[in-house]
């Protein structure tokens, strides 16, 4: 007789530094990495060794807050064909001490500005996708603060 | 070390060559440039390749059973849009260490209109991250780029435009470029946003193309020209860590410590160039790499330009050629092909393009990730 497996469906997060909770999305996901206990710099996901100092085996897990600044960013609008646009492409500068690639909202894409440098954004994580085991994939994404 | 120099070099006109395969391309350059130095593949003890797109497909071994497979070592040499440089700088050691006496660097791609669009992503597309956080496309991260010296400088982007205007109009007076078009200011900033702030004319064109160099020791040089250009610097950096790297690539310090030990190896500062073909893949690159090669001060890269000391009779022409705004960039043929622009200008055979007096020039590649050459060439 044939076994019939009934696959439970997950969600995934679209990047291994992104962590889902069990109860998500009760509590929402947030980002996590290392740090580097020989010279204190902070990474996104895990490592095996230090990228700045080259030490090994000497990191300590770092769960990262949702807060941060919208230090640069582009306003992509050409890109592959699957993908939406326009879209503004940030890097963001999280107050706990490491940066992160992020879309970012809140703003008008068709009049971007040297006033957007600098601005204060938060966190929050959507469903992006359900991959082709139908998992539900989750993203994050940065919101402006007025 | 041993003194080297170039002897041949050639690149074809870049473009879009659907009825040829990339191995066709590489032969016509390589050709060229062992007629150009007198000599025949017979000749060559090592030939170093540069391909991106076939890093992995032997496209050097290809290259010879085309012209002639004489069982010399080849090469195949990868790294980005540093790819052809790279090649250039194994040549270079080849001779210099002592080991051959002649070389030959081959850059080759064929892109068609893929473009450089691509970036992030795994096979299940519900995994691409492009768009969905942030973008790893060039496009979005040389805008990035740029606009860091916007916040940090108040940079606007009609000053950046103003590099786009000078390579197009450089261009016109170029016939390897792949457009020979001027485009004014106002159709720079009025063109679409591919990603802001570069507009479509602040983004180099891909296509296909190839370039080739004849590397030789001193003593045979003499034996085959008259007029040969000294390698005085060949520098390869990778970028060092840096706070935001790799979320936001970092290509100004990769940049400015291959200045550094280029103009020390060179015994030169920037004040003794005659001209530089540096990386404008977009035209943020252009103003980010005045700064990173010591033309001006920090933050004076839009005086800079405001000022046209940047164009062919200002006090520091770059890009002459055009750039890769007007000539194209067929990734693995970029780096050769700049390296060749220069040989033709110190041996004063540039055409109407020609930066008078020409005596030494620099060629600079960024290739993302990242690496930096640079190499310095002397009469």
């Amino acid at each position: 007789m044939a076994q019939e497996t009934a696959t439970e469906k997950k969600t995934n997060p679209i990047l291994p530094f992104i962590k889902i909770p069990e109860n998500y999305p009760e509590e929402d996901a947030y980002l996590w990495g290392v740090k580097c206990n020989a010279c204190g710099t902070k990474f996104l996901g895990e490592r095996i060794a230090c990228g700045k100092c080259g030490a090994t085996g000497n990191f300590e897990e770092v769960r990262y807050g949702t807060e941060g600044e919208l230090y640069v960013f582009a306003v992509v609008h050409q890109a592959m064909p699957d993908v939406k646009t326009p879209f503004i492409a940030g890097i963001i500068d999280l107050d706990d001490g490491v940066s992160v690639r992020a879309n970012v909202y809140g703003l008008d894409p068709e009049k971007p500005d040297h006033s957007w440098f600098g601005k204060r954004v938060k966190m929050f994580s959507e469903v992006t996708g359900q991959d082709r085991d139908g998992n539900d994939v989750v993203a994050v994404k940065y919101k402006v603060q007025n | 070390m041993r003194e080297v120099a170039v002897v041949g070099a050639n690149m074809l006109k870049f473009g879009r060559y659907p009825d040829k395969d990339v191995v066709r391309l590489a032969s016509e350059a390589l050709l060229g440039a062992l007629k150009d130095a007198g000599i025949g593949i017979k000749d060559v003890e090592i030939l170093v390749s540069g391909n991106l797109y076939q890093s992995n497909a032997m496209v050097g071994q290809r290259i010879m059973k085309e012209i002639g497979a004489t069982g010399i070592p080849v090469v195949n040499v990868a790294n980005a849009c540093a790819t052809g440089s790279t090649a250039f700088r194994e040549a270079y050691y080849a001779v210099a260490s002592g080991a051959y006496d002649i070389a030959v660097a081959v850059g080759s791609e064929q892109m068609g209109k893929m473009g450089l669009l691509g970036g992030g992503g795994g096979s299940d597309r519900a995994y691409n991250t492009e768009g969905v956080m942030g973008t790893g496309g060039m496009p979005g991260v040389f805008g990035q780029a740029g606009a860091e010296h916007m916040r940090k400088y108040g940079t606007t982007q009609a000053q950046i435009a103003k590099i786009a205007v000078k390579n197009h109009e450089h261009g016109v007076l170029n016939p390897y470029a792949q457009y020979q078009k001027e485009t004014p200011l106002e159709d720079v900033l009025n063109a679409r946003v591919v990603s802001w702030p570069n507009t479509l004319f602040m983004c180099c064109p891909t296509g296909d193309g190839a370039a080739a160099a004849v590397l030789m020791s001193a003593e045979k040089a003499r034996q085959f020209t008259s007029k040969p250009v000294w390698v005085a610097a060949s520098v390869l950096t990778s970028d060092p860590y840096a706070p935001r790297n790799p979320t936001m690539f970092d290509i100004n310090t990769v940049t400015q410590i291959a200045a550094k030990e280029a103009y020390a190896k060179a015994g030169i500062g920037p004040e003794d160039l005659s001209m530089i073909e540096l990386h404008d893949c977009f035209a943020t690159a252009e103003l980010l790499h005045y700064e990173n090669l010591f033309l001006c001060g920090e933050g004076e890269a839009g005086k800079l330009i405001d000022e046209r000391a940047t164009y062919n009779g200002g006090k520091i022409p770059v890009n002459v050629s055009g750039g890769l705004l007007s000539k194209g960039h067929p990734l693995g043929a970029t780096g050769v092909a700049n390296i060749v622009e220069i040989v033709w200008h110190l041996r004063g055979e540039a055409g109407d393009r020609q930066v008078k007096g020409a005596k030494t020039g620099l060629a600079h590649v960024i290739g993302l990730g990242s690496a930096c050459t640079i190499n310095v060439l002397k009469k």
